[in-house]
């Protein structure tokens, strides 16, 4: 049942535009899609995205995976595990470090707990200026001042994560449920049971939950500061590519991605038995 | 005593009975773990304090001398290679927005098929889902290294390489908000006669764009941090410059740089949660 031509023609004169568009205002809705589109078409030719080199780089890109099958520890497995061993340490001392670093920082950037304005705030933007440099940078730097190893990706996670746990804690700090306090305070607890009770358990949760997932986030940030000089396994696959040892190479990513398979997996159950496992059982 | 506190009592006893067992085990491991970690990881006090003063030393000598009756020209010798550096942050930005875009569109090309709702393919559905999970999981700068390999470099081995991650993990993103939407009006779209391509023109990106839009814009804040250090590794944009200058202890460049990418990211963070906000909140309206 499709209305007539004529039926439509009365509709357009009625409420003009209504069923065709006119040309020039279509025109002018494309407008800001084409000035998008010419905008990109320039970016991409100002980073050298040419088609014809990226056709040449494909086909370079084709013979070097093909290296890669069958991945293969050349006879360096010992050396390999030895480096995720170095990957996994750096994570877990930094991830512990941070979160043990982070509660005197936090208090300093929160305003309820009665820090001075001032201090807060000094806090504060110091915390932002150690999270918003990449962990990476920190590892650069810090292979600087101390020297190749995994002891400068253990500082440079360190600081990157005190920085933002400090924030993340301050916030949770500040998110409290005042009532919660005072119903303790009217049972007559000391400042301690205030603490205790009322604080801790609101507290902890959102502590233990950040912890876990930067122990996540770390151990795939340990395993690439290793480009800069800062131990574990990036280290090893740096060198490797500089080689050209693809089968290794590929090995090497293999053991990445089952190393933040399991330690993902690891953190998901640890989260369910240290936060849902910690309520107290329903009794009828 | 009833019944109830009774049982209430023994169900406490034996809840903290287990929670103490649990808090041993896990306590336990974790002291291993870390135990073993230290020395693994090389990490000793006394190599802190040992490195301690050169860390405060260095972090002092990167900070420039800016005297308070020489500010003007102090700040423009700190920053004596601006126009250079805003250069290649706009690069960095750039690349950012590229890398984005591709990983954009490679992510649409393979959440579709690879949604539970829509995928029609169960071989299809498994062959994209490996794909999205593999490319979101290998980090960005693996890629880059390789990518310097194959394409060379410069700026193109970082987009590429910002691309492929940025297609994994918004493919992942999307496939949540795709399995999450309202069947009932692909269904009335599928009894009108509509075929694959109509059902998610009509019925499903209108439920799942402003989502959409929204992580699309996280993730080019995301890729603008990234983009800022692949330089490292030579696959372009200001990373390249920040390497040099720690690399070459050229110390006043160093914070230098540093504080322009700082501005630069805090600046595109804000505009794109102003326009994140509003993609949302359109979506409570409409």
């Amino acid at each position: 049942m499709s209305a007539s031509a004529d039926e439509l023609a009365r509709w357009d004169s009625v409420i003009p535009g209504i069923v065709r568009v006119p040309l020039r205002r279509r025109a002018l809705g494309l407008l800001p899609g084409a000035l998008v589109v010419l905008l990109t078409l320039w970016v991409f030719i100002h980073l050298g995205l040419d088609p014809l080199v990226i056709w040449a780089g494909l086909g370079r890109l084709g013979w070097l995976l093909g290296f890669m099958l069958p991945p293969a520890h050349g006879g360096l497995l010992g050396v390999f595990i030895w480096a995720m061993a170095e990957t996994l340490a750096m994570a877990l001392l930094a991830t512990v470090f941070a979160a043990v670093l982070a509660i005197p920082f936090g208090l300093l950037c929160t305003r309820s707990t009665g820090t001075l304005a001032p201090v807060t705030f000094a806090a504060r933007r110091l915390s932002d200026v150690v999270r918003g440099v990449d962990p990476l940078v920190w590892a650069l730097i810090f292979v600087n001042v101390v020297g190749l190893g995994p002891f400068a990706g253990i500082l440079a996670l360190t600081l990157h994560n005190t920085g933002d746990l400090a924030k993340l804690y301050s916030e949770a700090i500040e998110n409290i449920e005042k009532r919660q306090l005072d119903g303790i305070r009217a049972s007559a607890g000391s400042p301690f049971a205030v603490m205790r009770l009322g604080a801790l358990p609101q507290i902890l949760p959102v502590l233990t939950s950040q912890a876990l997932y930067y122990f996540e986030s770390n151990t795939r940030s340990a395993t690439i500061i290793g480009a800069v000089g800062a131990g574990g396994i990036g280290l090893l696959l740096t060198e490797r590519i500089r080689l050209y040892r693809w089968d290794e190479v590929a090995f090497l990513i293999l053991m990445i991605l089952a190393a933040v398979f399991v330690i993902d997996a690891v953190s998901q159950r640890l989260r369910i038995v240290l936060i849902e496992g910690r309520k107290a059982p329903l009794v009828a | 005593m009833s019944d109830a506190a009774a049982r209430l009592e023994v169900a406490l006893r034996t809840h903290r009975a287990q929670l103490r067992q649990g808090n041993l085990l896990i306590g336990g491991a974790f002291l291993l773990a870390f135990a073993a970690a230290l020395p693994v990881g090389g990490f000793s006090l006394a190599r802190l304090i040992e490195g301690w003063p050169e860390i405060l030393s260095y972090l002092g000598a990167i900070l420039p001398e800016i005297r308070h009756d020489h500010v003007v020209e102090d700040v423009g010798k700190w920053y004596w290679g601006f126009w250079r550096y805003l250069r290649l942050m706009v690069d960095t930005v750039l690349m950012a927005y590229a890398g984005t875009l591709i990983g954009l569109v490679g992510a649409l090309l393979l959440v579709f098929p690879a949604s539970n709702l829509l995928g029609r393919s169960r071989v299809l559905r498994f062959a994209c889902r490996r794909m999205l999970e593999f490319s979101r999981s290998v980090p960005e700068l693996v890629f880059a290294l390789i990518f310097v390999v194959a394409f060379g470099v410069g700026p193109l081995a970082g987009v590429l390489a910002i691309a492929l991650h940025s297609a994994g993990a918004l493919g992942k993103l999307f496939a949540e908000a795709s399995d999450n939407l309202d069947t009932r009006p692909l269904d009335g779209i599928t009894a009108t006669g509509a075929g694959w391509f109509g059902v998610i023109r009509i019925g499903v990106l209108p439920q799942v764009l402003p989502n959409w839009a929204s992580y699309t814009l996280f993730r080019f804040e995301i890729n603008i941090r990234s983009a800022a250090v692949l330089g490292f590794v030579g696959a372009g944009g200001i990373g390249q410059e920040l390497y040099t200058s720690i690399r070459s202890f050229a110390y006043t460049d160093v914070s230098a740089v540093l504080l322009v990418i700082v501005a630069a990211v805090t600046m595109v963070d804000l505009a794109s949660q102003a326009l994140r906000r509003r993609f949302l909140d359109e979506d409570v309206i409409g």
